[in-house]
């Protein structure tokens, strides 16, 4: 027996189409080849993959939140909270730290960014409050925490763990290394239990709940698996700017939420894909490098980014209901 | 539906706040220094109006762009009027005329080419800032009318200055017109019950747009008055007001979901936020200690209400 279900049309709900980011990224990086002739040699494909890196990373996270309908304002908080953790605690390791105590300070990285994560989901998931206002709040006591622990700018870590990152491991660096496993990643989660619970979850919540899905449970994890995102954001980071500031993660907030709308992922929960994300931070990205070798001069910059971003984001949503 | 109770919380922590405050730094809750208090939220209070609009006419009604209107709104009065007292109202004309436009092209977006009220209004978001970078070089532009300063800031009557009384005008005004008209009444219906409103003959794009017109005006207004508080312009001026005022609508008991609530709460939302966060300041609280204490408190209140229902 075949049951047809109608997969598209029950997720008939505004959001930009997977090969509209992809298009872009094209058209972009096509500009970027015209303004830039060095782009595709391998050592600026390694450098732009590497500022790319921490949005793509965060727009994942972001991702399996609004897949669940929800949506996460404290990750930019987050990520800089995660960012003075790792380096206090490198710092205090000395210059010369064993690998073994660098593996606890990044263990312990990742369960400051699950324990916040675990902060939001129970705001949100537990105590069913409104997502926007809550995870903001939560953001400001995230922040507020990062504060405390470093009040400046600053600080200086073992040279061994920006080396690691820069060098060579398979063959590949670092950022490879990481983009590697970061589809890895999206490609596991995408095969749990977990993540088809969330995407029912994020497209009809009642219904989940009375077909007896642990909906309180699914989307405490999915803050939590945001928050672990946001530990690796602020990882990747430290690696290439070797110090700590409170106030980094501030862009990364709302940064995430475009990507992950630019990406194909519907604000209203239940249908898209983190690899859109992924394109839609690449996207971003380029955005900013065509209009820099573009050499538009600076009062421009900011009206052309914004209409071209506004002109993708709407123009994505459109096309989608034709 | 006004339900009462719903304005006791914000109530309570408002005297909550005053006699903390005045028992950590005697002279707190003096009135003088109260009626200073609310001159700072008047600002946020005027912006807390028209989001409180947009949210009520519901369909996940949200707009982030009333920063952006805030400091568009100062910049292009301040440019107008440069000092001039005969530019003032042109300056108010320029400066409303300005958000309309604003919330003319968010609430196209949002009811025309329905795009999420949250994506839309963060995507204006960029494009004014850039209008504002490309405006200003950012540097500070614009001056206010001496008039206009003169007419905000000081003590104008009793003690109050003329900003208050405004902020108390338009937020009466707003109140009358959302339980006394038609329009008030059909943005309620709108946001309560999208399709029953649709059923009944109401236009629901229509009236959701005029709620962000009307939103992104009062910003952009707030903005003119805010110059002659501040005296002149720079490009982030507005940010600090865009999540304050959804959390000062949520503080004051109004629905994000639509369809619920009212002014007089979204009023005791700001005047909530401008007080906490200036108890905090003569306690010598280090910056991440005022920040932990206000986020906390954020949290507290929306544990208070704001949850939502279980299946839901």
């Amino acid at each position: 027996m075949t049951v047809d279900v109608p997969r598209r049309r029950a997720l008939n709900v505004p959001r930009s189409p997977l090969w509209l980011a992809a298009s872009l990224v094209v058209l972009f990086s096509l500009a970027s080849v015209a303004l830039q002739p060095t782009f595709l040699s391998p050592r600026v494909l390694q450098s732009n993959l590497s500022t790319f890196l921490p949005l793509m990373i965060i727009a994942v996270g972001q991702t399996y939140v609004i897949l669940g309908g929800a949506i996460d304002l404290s990750l930019g908080a987050l990520v800089s909270l995660v960012n003075v953790v790792l380096v206090t605690s490198l710092q205090a390791l000395g210059a010369d730290p064993s690998f073994a105590a660098i593996a606890a300070c990044m263990g312990m990285a990742l369960l400051v960014g699950a324990a916040g994560g675990a902060v939001n989901g129970v705001l949100v998931g537990v105590l069913r409050l409104q997502p926007i206002v809550s995870t903001f709040a939560a953001g400001i006591v995230f922040g507020g925490i990062a504060l405390w622990i470093m009040p400046q700018a600053g600080g200086s870590m073992p040279p061994v763990y920006a080396k690691t990152y820069a060098a060579k491991l398979f063959g590949v660096k670092g950022a490879t290394f990481m983009l590697l496993s970061l589809v890895a990643i999206i490609y596991l989660i995408s095969r749990t239990r977990f993540y088809i619970y969330l995407l029912a979850v994020g497209s009809n919540r009642p219904a989940a709940f009375q077909s007896g899905l642990p909906v309180m449970r699914i989307r405490v994890l999915s803050y939590i698996v945001a928050g672990l995102f946001a530990s690796v954001t602020a990882m990747v980071i430290l690696a290439s700017t070797s110090a700590g500031d409170p106030l980094m993660g501030q862009a990364f907030t709302l940064g995430s939420v475009s990507a992950v709308v630019l990406g194909g992922t519907a604000l209203s929960g239940g249908a898209g894909s983190a690899i859109g994300s992924m394109l839609g931070a690449v996207l971003l990205g380029l955005i900013n490098n065509v209009l820099f070798f573009a050499q538009l001069p600076f009062v421009y910059q900011t009206i052309v980014q914004g209409t071209i971003i506004l002109a993708a984001l709407a123009g994505g949503i459109m096309v989608s209901r034709r | 539906m006004a339900g009462f109770s719903r304005l006791a919380i914000p109530l309570i922590a408002i005297v909550a706040i005053l006699v903390v405050g005045e028992a950590l730094s005697p002279g707190f809750a003096a009135p003088r220094q109260v009626f200073n208090q609310l001159t700072v939220a008047s600002f946020l209070g005027l912006v807390v109006i028209g989001q409180t609009l947009v949210i009520l006419a519901g369909g996940e009604g949200i707009d982030l762009s009333v920063g952006a209107a805030v400091s568009l709104g100062a910049l292009v009065a301040g440019n107008v009027m440069n000092g001039s007292d005969a530019m003032i109202l042109p300056a108010l004309a320029a400066s409303a005329l300005t958000g309309a436009a604003i919330g003319l092209v968010n609430g196209i977006g949002v009811t025309r080419l329905r795009i999420p009220a949250l994506v839309m209004t963060l995507g204006s978001t960029g494009v004014i800032t850039g209008i504002l970078i490309l405006m200003t070089n950012g540097k500070t532009s614009g001056r206010s009318a001496e008039l206009l300063s003169q007419m905000v800031a000081p003590p104008l009557l009793f003690g109050i200055s003329g900003i208050v009384y405004l902020w108390i005008l338009v937020g009466a005004l707003a109140t009358f017109v959302l339980h006394k008209s038609r329009f008030g009444y059909s943005l309620v219906a709108v946001g309560a019950n999208e399709q029953a409103a649709a059923m009944v003959g109401l236009s629901v794009p229509w009236i959701r747009l005029a709620a962000y017109v009307g939103c992104s005006s009062v910003s952009a207004l707030a903005g003119f008055f805010l110059i002659g508080y501040t005296g002149s312009v720079f490009v982030s001026i507005g940010n600090q007001f865009v999540l304050t005022s959804i959390i000062a609508v949520v503080i004051g008991g109004t629905a994000l979901s639509g369809g619920s609530g009212g002014f007089v709460g979204g009023a005791l939302g700001a005047v909530v936020l401008t007080l906490l966060q200036s108890v905090l300041i003569p306690l010598n609280v280090a910056e991440f200690g005022r920040q932990m204490i206000f986020g906390l408190t954020l949290i507290a209140f929306m544990v208070l209400y704001g949850r939502e229902p279980k299946s839901t």
